[in-house]
């Protein structure tokens, strides 16, 4: 386990790189998200402290916007674009394929083995290859279910 | 500073004199996804073997090749785009395969190769001025995307960049720059069609020390690209638009606020804003002029409300993005409690044009309320996807049939009766069907059919979509979006969700329908904000033209278009030979029997993808 210092360290130059600044609370969460991976609470606590603003409003920031995670995520991270353009060439049934075979139920997100996370995105901007998949920040487009599924298969060897 | 752009322009030409060919590879979102990056890498390395003589992004020393990357081209399904000049030649899905063969051919010598060019019908076509897709277009903001680099500030200049920033800062007084504005009609791209002059002479006129200018960025309709495209094909166009915004007004600082999701343009624009303030066009006396003004990228946390001026103000202080009742609007009171003016960043990337060219010629293409062109992002079921750009006053039909290409059933045959509705306007918007095909697009004529031009995302639909199931879709977007300040948004959204869940799963009465009317036109009247003012449009839209459609989920408990899956069921009859095709292709394992009999579906375990159906040879799966 790391020690305080260890972990706290990262978030300190964080804070220190933004002056402290309370309206730079979301550039600092973004920030503190790419070097956690996520937004752990000891962690949001201690930004509230630093600024000197509440942890609800820190919470209140942190839960509002999608891109925040208070929940560590998976090793790989699959993103399936849900945009209109997408939804009319049936990602949904691409959503589906990939819970099944994830074995995720709808309230679940990641695997249980910490491997795969599986979200969904509103739109990517990739209408013109629609249906898309983001795997690990690589855009596959004209998905279909069997496809997909084939992306996870190769991961899994 | 002042800088001379004259001798950036003599200097970039000077460079450039000769390169006697460009090869430009597009490297938008889009053909990125489908592999030009790849494509771009090939032709660096092979180039070098074959013994062309190329260049890569111009360095000192001069070639007779250049290869450079564009923004998006607007052509995204027949990415990746190559482009040779000054021929004119552009090949479509080119793959690191072809590239060898681009350079002997097409590169070395003149030789077209014809496998790689769009084919319309049976006619090669050779460039941009041969493709309906293009040639139907007027494009005047996308003119520079997919041409200039846009990460190389020098050649935005080469090509009259900032002249118009300079005149506004140095020739022109702040009534007159939002004078020119107001006659040239311009109405903000984001969506209300505000007429942008107006907006800012109110916060002209407003007396502070401090103002700020705003680009919103932050776009996020599903369906829409348009001003993805801008800031990743012409960043520093959106930043000349902000400085002369910045001096009509009297602001000295500003922000450029990017959706998230968008992370090549926000690259692309910190870059940009980086390169215009090491060559001294943001900062202190920018041109010599006593106008000073500073500039900030800031990156969203996933927020579709923050597209909402007084959300996206509330995002940048740090807040959540929630909405703020009007008045007073962000003209009066807006960042930090400044007077602030807040404009669309296709908005912007028209300013320049009006300042350089004159609102009279502006005034040229479109219609006497609405001004200019337009860009749409076209997706959906139409052969030609991506990104087009009309004068206001084209018709719907022109747009979908001649520049689209039309729509295709699932076997890929076009034909006019394929086309059900097309969803104009995003979650905001409202569907149009065949009989609004001859209305022309602009901000008033949707209005009174109950659509809106929004940001332009047009999702067409073929008959193979259910118009229920359209409806659910908007209503989960808008649900989870909305913020949560006004009651009627939050739940209301909420049960007219649930109540269209229930419709396409079969639980629905009579009364459904009606109640789900009347919660909608109340959702409308009592939210604060745009989101909640037009979550209802695309239920009262789809009523309104298909209510057939509902009527079949509501009492037949059938689905007309074979969407609505709760109302599905794949079977497979007797025509089946037993091949086990369905059986491997199926991604859940559903199905199953012994080679040369009959196969079985086991239903509960059944998706409904519908993969089994589109993979057998012999149409023995049918869909009830």
């Amino acid at each position: 386990m790391k020690s305080n210092y260890e972990k706290f360290k990262s978030v300190c130059s964080i804070l220190e790189k933004y002056s402290f600044d309370k309206s730079k609370l979301i550039p600092i969460l973004q920030a503190t998200q790419e070097e956690y991976k996520y937004l752990p609470q000891e962690v949001l606590t201690f930004i509230s402290s630093a600024l000197n603003i509440s942890p609800a409003n820190v919470y209140g920031v942190a839960t509002f916007y999608s891109h925040f995670s208070l929940i560590p995520k998976g090793k790989h991270i699959i993103r399936v674009c849900d945009g209109t353009a997408c939804h009319v060439k049936k990602s949904e049934s691409i959503i589906e394929a990939l819970r099944k075979k994830l074995n995720l139920n709808n309230s679940q997100t990641t695997t249980k083995d910490m491997l795969f996370t599986l979200e969904t995105v509103s739109c990517l901007g990739t209408c013109g290859l629609s249906p898309a998949v983001v795997l690990d920040g690589k855009v596959y487009g004209q998905m279909t279910p069997s496809k997909a599924i084939a992306l996870i298969d190769q991961i899994k060897e | 500073m002042d800088i001379d752009l004259e001798t950036i322009t003599r200097e970039f030409a000077n460079s450039r004199k000769d390169i006697k060919k460009r090869i430009i590879v597009c490297a938008g979102t889009g053909c990125v996804a489908n592999g030009s990056l790849d494509v771009f890498e090939t032709l660096t390395s092979i180039s070098k073997q074959i013994g062309v003589d190329i260049h890569i992004e111009l360095k000192e020393e001069i070639k007779d090749t250049l290869i450079s990357k564009s923004g998006c081209q607007g052509f995204c399904q027949h990415g990746p785009l190559l482009n040779i000049l000054p021929q004119g030649i552009l090949y479509t899905k080119v793959k690191a395969s072809d590239v060898k063969e681009i350079l002997e051919k097409s590169v070395l010598q003149d030789e077209i190769i014809e496998r790689l060019c769009y084919h319309d019908k049976d006619k090669v076509c050779k460039g941009q001025e041969d493709i309906p897709f293009y040639t139907k277009q007027n494009r005047i903001i996308l003119k520079q995307c997919g041409v200039v680099d846009p990460e190389d500030i020098r050649e935005y200049i080469a090509n009259n960049g900032y002249k118009a920033a300079k005149k506004a800062c140095i020739d022109m007084t702040e009534k007159e720059i939002c004078d020119e504005l107001i006659k040239s009609g311009l109405r903000g791209r984001g969506g209300a069609g505000f007429p942008t002059g107006k907006k800012w002479d109110f916060t002209r006129v407003q007396n502070s020390a401090k103002k700020y200018v705003i680009c919103n960025g932050d776009e996020g309709d599903p369906g829409a690209f348009m001003d993805r495209s801008v800031m990743e094909g012409n960043p520093h166009s959106i930043i000349e638009g902000l400085i002369i915004t910045s001096k009509a007004i009297g602001a000295d600082e500003g922000y450029i606020y990017v959706r998230t999701e968008y992370s090549l343009a926000v690259s692309r624009m910190q870059k940009a804003v980086k390169d215009a303030r090491d060559i001294g066009i943001l900062g202190k006396n920018i041109f010599g002029s006593d106008h000073s003004f500073i500039l900030h990228v800031m990156e969203g946390a996933g927020a579709f409300v923050c597209g909402e001026e007084t959300a996206l103000i509330a995002s940048i202080e740090g807040k959540r993005g929630m909405p703020s009742p009007k008045p007073p609007i962000p003209s009066q009171s807006g960042l930090w409690g400044n007077p602030t003016a807040i404009n669309n960043v296709e908005t912007l990337a028209n300013v320049p044009i009006i300042i350089n060219y004159g609102a009279d010629n502006f005034k040229k293409n479109g219609t006497q309320n609405s001004a200019g062109t337009k860009i749409f992002a076209i997706t959906g079921n139409v052969l030609n996807t991506g990104l087009i750009e009309v004068p206001f006053g084209t018709t719907l039909k022109h747009v979908i049939f001649d520049i689209a290409g039309g729509v295709p059933d699932e076997d890929g045959n076009l034909s006019e009766d394929n086309f059900k509705a097309v969803q104009i306007g995003g979650p905001s918007g409202g569907c149009l069907t065949k009989e609004h095909l001859d209305i022309v697009l602009d901000f008033d004529s949707l209005k009174t059919v109950g659509a809106m031009v929004g940001s332009g995302g047009f999702v067409v639909m073929s008959k193979h979509n259910c118009m229920v199931n359209v409806a659910k879709f908007f209503m989960q977007f808008t649900q989870s979006e909305s913020c949560g300040k006004c009651v009627l948004c939050r739940e209301g959204t909420l049960q007219m969700l649930l109540m269209l869940t229930d419709i396409t799963e079969g639980r629905a009465t009579v009364n459904t329908l009606s109640l789900l009317e009347e919660l909608a036109r109340a959702v409308a009247i009592g939210s604060l904000c745009g989101l909640g003012k037009t979550a209802s449009n695309p239920v009262l839209s789809t009523l309104r033209y298909f209510k057939e459609e509902y009527d079949a989920h509501v009492k037949d408990k059938k689905c007309p278009a074979g969407e609505c899956v709760k109302l599905l069921n794949y079977q497979i009859t007797d025509k089946c030979i037993g091949c086990g095709l369905c059986a491997t292709k199926c991604p859940v394992r559903a199905i199953s029997g012994k080679l040369k009999e009959r196969y079985k579906i086991d239903v509960p375990k059944c998706i409904k993808c519908g993969v089994c159906k589109d993979s057998c040879k012999f149409d023995a799966i049918v869909r009830s």
